[in-house]
């Protein structure tokens, strides 16, 4: 690439090493392995059904693994749920949104400031000095989330107001306003039309360029995926088929095989 | 351009000096009947405090609880054995630990909140509601083993003053109302409350941002159990002033329950609106029945009404208006400004105002 990245790709900062998930007798994830490096972009591919998005379930702790594990920073996470994952900087976006409806954009990635807001709900019913400088803090930080996002306009809208490309970018914004090291993307394209896609590829290229920000995302849709993932793993049937940068997914006989299909 | 962040909007500050002047100044000034106090403001004031209690649960947290009353016989009894045994805590002070053994109760019975959602949660928030009147008659000692069922509630006396006129009794009401709608309020807007709403509209997204389910919901539960053990003590000192287990019945639950729905879930207002709407529409039927129809209809068929219109209005306003009363009062507020700017030729600003 022509230009210099601010920050270098550097070691893992998330493995996920032999990972089977099965619910009763189904099982949705085989013998899984693979990494993440920091500050790169990462994608999950793989046909409907590959088992993308239990993967993504299994890592931030919705879902219990029955056996492997997942390491932090080299650290062996033993008890894992979202709010631990949170609390070791991994935040993440939901398949079919999972936004809080009745309350404002704002409101939305205010709560995504949770884990900087340290006053308790006491000093936030007498209103302390120290609450007010901390809102303040937060609401500045939500404000240039917005504005980066450029949904300035939209601000004070209930959320379920909004149409579904919009509600994508707010659960960005909300991901976003953790000050997360690692995000995780589930399908963030899915029912955009091209120019939604593009402005999508842009923030989530943007992020990782500026804040360095350790991107994972999951996708079906190749193309999309392929322009902007510095490696790419490709899942089918629940196992890994293929590993590596885009060029070498793409050339990967397996991998075109569950794509395009293949004569038996 | 609007400032980023203030705690109190000009709006909020008018509202405030305004409901102030007409609490304080107004209604003393003009009513002079004791009738209204006793029997409509201190029980609206009361039991206004008890719905913004089942709000915190319900309306924010969306935890649908049943068991209000239940809280409110706690903080009663526990009011009532306070001001018996440890007489130096004082009015105040026995008022604010009523709320906490009340609040007590609210994490025990707000555990199962934990597993169980919907209606399932509230058959067994209902347990609360039992437990603890059944708790009151079976142990003697909660009612000083006094025989007759009814107990007369101590005299109020705040810094050695009595406060036993039903307008003093007001003041009390209006002054503990005020402090705990105020704080309920910078809850409701604060980081307390988005937490709370986030579980309500998607616990696991919630989750996943670091908001602790277990701690978010007890502690809504805990705080409401708190509002209304308080609202009871308030309820059975200045409105009942005698303490019996039978008066905070399933009845008042489902009340409270009515009155956090009709006033608006999710909403502080909503709740005096509730209560205030539960409180005087009775009193309404009566008088259209005493004075429209000379008594020709009988009390209780009056009373069935009633209930018909209540059932009514609770399916209107699921349907058309979740956010109840409240909503109705914003919505009646902008029209009126509406109209009254678009004679000033600022119509277009204001629409575009309500649209947002």
């Amino acid at each position: 690439m022509a230009y210099e990245r601010k920050f270098k790709i550097g070691k893992p900062i998330l493995e996920v090493n032999n990972i089977s998930l099965s619910f009763g007798g189904v099982k949705a994830i085989t013998d899984t392995s693979f990494n993440v490096l920091e500050h790169e972009v990462r994608a999950i591919i793989g046909p409907n059904g590959a088992g993308k998005s239990s993967m993504l379930n299994c890592i931030n702790g919705i879902y219990k693994p029955q056996q492997g594990t997942v390491s932090f920073r080299g650290q062996q996470i033993p008890n894992i749920t979202p709010n631990i994952m949170a609390q070791m900087g991994l935040s993440r976006t939901f398949q079919n949104l999972a936004l809080f409806k009745r309350m404002s954009v704002l409101d939305n990635i205010l709560v995504g400031r949770k884990l900087h807001t340290k006053t308790n709900f006491l000093e936030v019913a007498l209103q302390l000095p120290k609450v007010k400088k901390e809102e303040k803090l937060n609401r500045e930080r939500s404000e240039e989330i917005i504005s980066f996002l450029e949904i300035e306009d939209i601000k004070d809208t209930p959320v379920g107001k909004l149409p579904y490309g919009l509600q994508k970018k707010v659960e960005l914004g909300r991901a976003l306003a953790t000050d997360s090291t690692i995000i995780l993307l589930d399908e963030p394209m899915a029912g955009m039309n091209v120019e939604e896609k593009r402005d999508m590829c842009r923030f989530i290229l943007k992020v990782n360029d500026e804040l360095g920000t350790t991107m994972v995302l999951i996708e079906h849709d190749m193309g999309v995926v392929m322009d902007i993932s510095d490696r790419v793993v490709v899942l089918d049937y629940g196992k890994v088929i293929g590993d590596g940068t885009p060029d070498e997914v793409r050339s990967n006989q397996k991998v075109i095989d569950a794509y395009l299909g293949v004569e038996h | 351009m609007k400032p980023v962040f203030m705690t109190y909007t000009k709006k909020d500050l008018i509202n405030l000096a305004v409901c102030m002047f007409l609490s304080v100044l107004i209604i003393p000034t003009f009513i002079t009947t004791e009738y209204w106090y006793t029997s409509i403001l201190i029980p609206w004031l009361c039991l206004a405090l008890a719905t913004i209690g089942q709000q915190i649960v319900m309306g924010y947290t969306g935890q649908l609880a049943l068991g209000a009353a239940g809280f409110m016989a706690a903080g009663a009894f526990a009011m009532f054995n306070l001001i018996l045994r440890v007489p130096d805590l004082g009015f105040v002070g026995s008022l604010i630990v009523s709320g906490l053994i009340a609040a007590a109760f609210g994490i025990l019975f707000g555990l199962p909140s934990l597993k169980v959602r919907g209606i399932y949660l509230m058959v067994a928030t209902l347990a609360s509601q039992f437990f603890i009147i059944w708790m009151i008659d079976k142990f003697g000692w909660f009612k000083n083993y006094d025989s007759s069922g009814i107990i007369t509630a101590q005299d109020i006396v705040i810094m050695g003053k009595p406060f036993t006129t039903p307008l003093a009794m007001y003041f009390v009401c209006l002054a503990v109302t005020t402090v705990l709608t105020l704080l309920a309020m910078n809850m409701a807007r604060g980081s307390t409350g988005r937490n709370w709403m986030a579980v309500r509209d998607m616990d696991i997204a919630a989750e996943s941002m670091g908001v602790s389910l277990l701690r978010t919901k007890v502690q809504a539960f805990a705080i409401s159990a708190f509002y209304c053990g308080v609202a009871g003590a308030l309820f059975a000192f200045c409105y009942l002033k005698s303490l019996e287990p039978v008066a905070f019945d399933i009845k008042l639950s489902f009340k409270i329950l009515f009155m956090c729905i009709l006033g608006g879930l999710g909403t502080i207002n909503g709740a005096f609106i509730g209560a205030a709407f539960i409180l005087l529409f009775p009193v309404l039927l009566n008088a259209i029945g005493n004075n429209v129809f000379h008594g020709a209809i009988d009390a209780t068929i009056i009373s069935s009404i009633e209930q018909v219109i209540f059932g009514g209005l609770m399916i209107i306003f699921m349907i058309y208006e979740p956010l109840g009363m409240a909503k109705l009062w914003e919505n009646l507020k902008q029209s009126i400004r509406l109209r009254l700017s678009s004679s000033g030729n600022k119509g277009l600003k204001s629409s575009a105002q309500k649209s947002e």
